[in-house]
């Protein structure tokens, strides 16, 4: 198993390099470890999923709005059941809550047969239609207004970062080099293989696949081409303190409209409720932080849908940024000349549809020459349970016996323990930081923001850092 | 053993957090001859918040002597295991199982306690930059008070260089004094009030000593930094905008109490302290659950609290006397600018609030304001205070008019004009 963030890089010549750790390159490295190849995946930041993945809106789409024949429709339709399986199989939380969208006007109200239309034209015939009383009987804290709805019930919410982490544990597992900290700097494509600059010394790769994201355009004319440019889309969220999740019990979708998708309200996986996203055009990439005009115009569309949420206690908002391009659909495309793949403009669906596009990358590998061998098992994985609708740690008589840690809660807010916590410090793929570690476990993302428990979890985190540092010395 | 085995226990008592509201009430209770005073606290040590607060001051009101966070601490918890109270450390109640019947996590594994009497004594917290709604990137140093004094006090954890402080009440000047001791610079102190919010003197001293600019009337509009902080931007009223280069912002003040136990029993809060709602005798609406200190009043300093849990005694040893349950049911509310009153249940014809007064809060300053209570439109007291009220500082209103409420009408209201 390696993963590695510090020193220089290993001087072999991979079968295939993917560039970003996000959920897409993720999902791509463990579909390629099915297979008995080199593979490297190198990540900029200091941990996976760091970038568009972690600050995703947690939604297992069914496609149903999807444009019918897009690329994107197919891999979110297929997407939607191979993750599926994969969260019942490895532990991701996952909660099938189904999707109401709400038409609080008469155009909505009848741009809704076609939404059905369309949902059956994307193979997807579950929905139906609601009137208000209907609608009000399900979510019975919706504002005043609502009269009638699209319900569909296979959407569902999702924990995106314990999907990354799933996907980069099992392909590290499996054999994948992640080498965190390296960006990727000039690539030079020679006739074998590409050699690719990083600060950690020159990565060499036969096979190279570009999943990098916000970035994947800049990649993308390194290698010549220049299919698309990335325009980054800011999406703002807001989200509830816990007392809010008996406010709703669905997600509440707008009716998409010439202007986009909109605003939606919906419980998370670790019992919030999220309120978002915004949708602002920016030319920085970088630009991942909220604004006092994006909360403002949140709390004032929340306050039309369910008044009561504006009134709750916010715990979280943040801000994370989509690769949108100017292409209606997702721009992946194969060089076979080149062994290359590029996988960009990968939106905000590019979480339920990573596994169908780790499948179709794998497909154009292929195309590109790549000879996989023959396909072999690969170890599951079995993640730790973050989600509320299973029991935690904290619940279990039998855990907490056959280890104490398991009943000492450090973080209060989100009842993460002691053993939790060690757990995902020593892990295959372990946090780079607090923020990484918030990501696996839960700590210091609740209510009090580490009020209680800020420094008891720090002390934690640099204690197994500093022993990490101490290992490394050694060898 | 099963996922779910729980070991099934009754005590007479059982206090839901170890500060010192929770272990006065036990140490009152357990001399009073109550067998099984069980006390409860999540963290790994009992005391509560002034186990990291090393400045001095504490005890005056109750001790009538003052000493530090960490040494008053250690009296209550002394005093309360020499009564014959149990302390249990590092044990989390979870949730409720039924009335009275609360369901505990521990290294030892799971429990469920049933208590004659159970008593929620567990704080508040200070609301961090999240439910503030600061924009901006979230990179880190972004602390609360609570945070800062753990992380120098408990954990002798590095907090940064350059540190910027959100609001002027007593406890910001709580996070300077840490800071200094931590080695680092205060680069200002901001307020949105006009002017401090401390005794004079105290912020005479503290300014003497570290000299940083206290900056009135302007609010954080965002921080900004990739990684750690690396400025905090500012306007104020009049429209100026300034950037403050720090790595580390603290939040301080803006106090909400600790009620998820309470909330989740069921138990009705009072919209302006967001505790549970509580009578003269910290009775809440749920037969049997009482609530003391700061959940009741977010936040007294803690000898208050402790004097809290010393008044409740009375009050749960008649409760374990047999006495029907009847709390005050007469809501007594605040208006804007006023934020809170605790208590905030009366029954006219019940005891008087503890010292015979109510405790307010105000949102902004107020030069010796004119109070009104009244109710259904007829006033029940109207009077001037005699000086100027300060946000994040007690005053106080006479209790006398109670008698003059009718406890079958409509909520008393307290208006300042």
């Amino acid at each position: 198993m390696t993963v590695t963030t510090t020193g220089d890089l290993p001087g072999e010549v991979y079968d295939v390099a993917i560039i970003g750790a996000g959920v897409v390159g993720t999902a791509i490295a463990r579909e390629l470890a099915r297979h008995r190849l080199r593979i490297a995946l190198v990540e900029a930041s200091d941990d996976v999923g760091n970038g568009t993945s972690k600050a995703n809106t947690a939604i297992l789409h069914t496609g149903f709005d999807a444009t019918p024949g897009t690329l994107e429709a197919r891999l979110v339709r297929e997407g939607y059941q191979r993750l599926t399986a994969y969260a019942a199989e490895t532990g991701i939380p996952l909660e099938p809550l189904g999707a109401l969208l709400v038409a609080w006007d008469a155009e909505q109200l009848a741009a809704l047969p076609s939404l059905a239309e369309k949902a059956v034209r994307n193979g997807y015939d579950e929905t139906s239609i609601l009137d208000a009383d209907a609608v009000y009987a399900r979510e019975p804290h919706l504002g005043p207004g609502a009269l009638g709805a699209l319900e569909v019930p296979g959407e569902s919410i999702i924990c995106p970062w314990t999907t990354t982490l799933a996907y980069a544990t099992q392909a590290v597992r499996a054999g994948v080099a992640l080498h965190l900290n390296c960006p990727a700097g000039a690539i030079t494509t020679g006739e074998d293989h590409h050699e690719i600059a990083t600060p950690r010394g020159v990565l060499r790769t036969r096979h190279l696949v570009n999943a990098a994201g916000l970035y994947s355009d800049e990649i993308n004319r390194r290698l010549g081409h220049g299919e698309f440019t990335v325009t980054p889309r800011r999406g703002q969220l807001i989200v509830f303190d816990k007392f809010a999740r008996g406010l709703v019990d669905h997600i509440l979708l707008p009716v998409p409209t010439a202007l986009g998708k909109g605003v939606l309200v919906a419980p998370t996986v670790y019992g919030n409720v999220m309120l978002g996203p915004t949708a602002e055009d920016l030319d920085d990439k970088t630009a991942t932080g909220s604004s006092a005009d994006g909360l403002a115009s949140l709390r004032e569309k929340g306050a039309r849908i369910m008044p009561e949420l504006l009134a709750e206690e916010v715990t979280a908002v943040y801000a994370g940024l989509r690769a949108a391009t100017e292409h209606g659909d997702y721009q992946i495309h194969a060089d076979p000349g080149r062994r290359y793949v590029a996988v960009g403009g990968i939106r905000s669906t590019g979480l339920t549809a990573s596994m169908a596009i780790a499948a179709h990358v794998a497909e154009l590998l292929t195309e590109c020459g790549l000879d996989p061998g023959p396909e072999r098992e690969i170890e599951p994985v079995r993640m730790p349970t973050i989600g509320e609708a299973f029991p935690r740690p904290y619940q279990r008589a039998d855990l907490i016996a056959a280890d104490p840690a398991y009943g000492t809660v450090v973080c209060h807010c989100e009842r993460v323990t002691r053993g939790e916590i060690r757990d995902a410090l020593t892990a295959t793929v372990p946090p780079g930081s607090l923020e990484g570690l918030r990501r696996r476990t839960r700590a210091l993302g609740g209510r009090c923001q580490g009020f209680f428990c800020g420094a008891a979890v720090r002390a934690q985190f640099d204690a197994a850092t500093a022993a990490q540092d101490r290992t490394e010395a050694r060898r | 053993m099963t996922p779910t085995d729980r070991t099934h226990r009754t005590v007479d008592v059982l206090v839901i957090g170890a500060g010192p509201a929770g272990l006065a009430l036990a140490a009152r209770l357990a001399a009073a001859g109550v067998d099984r005073v069980e006390v409860l606290d999540r963290e790994p040590q009992a005391g509560g918040v002034p186990r990291h607060c090393h400045h001095t001051g504490f005890g005056l009101r109750d001790l009538r002597r003052v000493m530090s966070g960490p040494d008053y601490a250690r009296h209550h918890i002394a005093a309360a295991t020499r009564a014959g109270a149990v302390l249990r450390t590092s044990v989390t109640a979870t949730g409720w199982a039924a009335p009275r019947t609360v369901d505990i996590t521990g290294p030892t594994g799971l429990e469920r306690i049933t208590a004659t009497a159970v008593v929620l004594a567990t704080g508040a917290r200070e609301r961090p930059r999240s439910a503030r709604l600061v924009p901006g990137t979230r990179p880190a140093g972004v602390l609360t008070t609570g945070q800062l004094q753990q992380a120098v006090h408990l954990h002798h954890q590095h907090v940064g260089r350059r540190a910027v402080i959100v609001g002027a009440e007593r406890v910001g000047y709580s996070a300077v004094a840490t800071l200094r001791r931590a080695g680092a610079e205060v680069a200002a102190m901001v307020t949105d009030q006009p002017r401090h919010q401390t005794h004079p003197a105290r912020h005479l001293a503290t300014r003497l000593r570290s000299g940083f600019p206290l900056v009135t009337d302007a609010t954080v509009t965002e921080l900004t930094g990739q990684g750690r902080l690396e400025s905090v931007r500012l306007r104020h009223r009049d429209g100026r905008t300034a950037a403050v280069a720090c790595d580390t912002v603290v939040f301080t003040g803006d106090w909400i109490p600790d009620h998820e136990l309470a909330r989740s029993a069921g138990i009705a809060l009072d919209p302006g302290t967001r505790g549970p709602a509580a009578d003269a005798e910290f009775r809440t609406g749920e037969p049997g659950v009482f609530a003391v200190g700061n959940l009741l009043h977010p936040v007294e300093t803690a000898d208050i609290a402790a004097l809290d849990g010393r008044l409740a005694a009375g009050p749960v040893l008649r409760h374990l006397a047999g006495r029907p349950w009847t709390p005050g049911a007469l809501p007594v509310r605040v208006e804007a600018p006023l934020l809170w009153v605790s208590p905030n249940r009366i029954a006219p014809d019940g005891p008087r609030p503890p010292r015979g007064r109510f405790t307010l809060r105000t949102t902004r300053f107020l030069t010796r304001p004119v109070l009104t209570v009244a109710q259904d439109g007829r006033t029940l007291h109207r009077g001037r205070l005699p000086r100027t009220v300060a946000p994040g500082r007690p005053f106080h209103l006479p209790a006398d008019w109670i008698v003059g409420a009718d406890a079958h009408g409509g909520p008393v209201r307290i208006t300042v004009d």
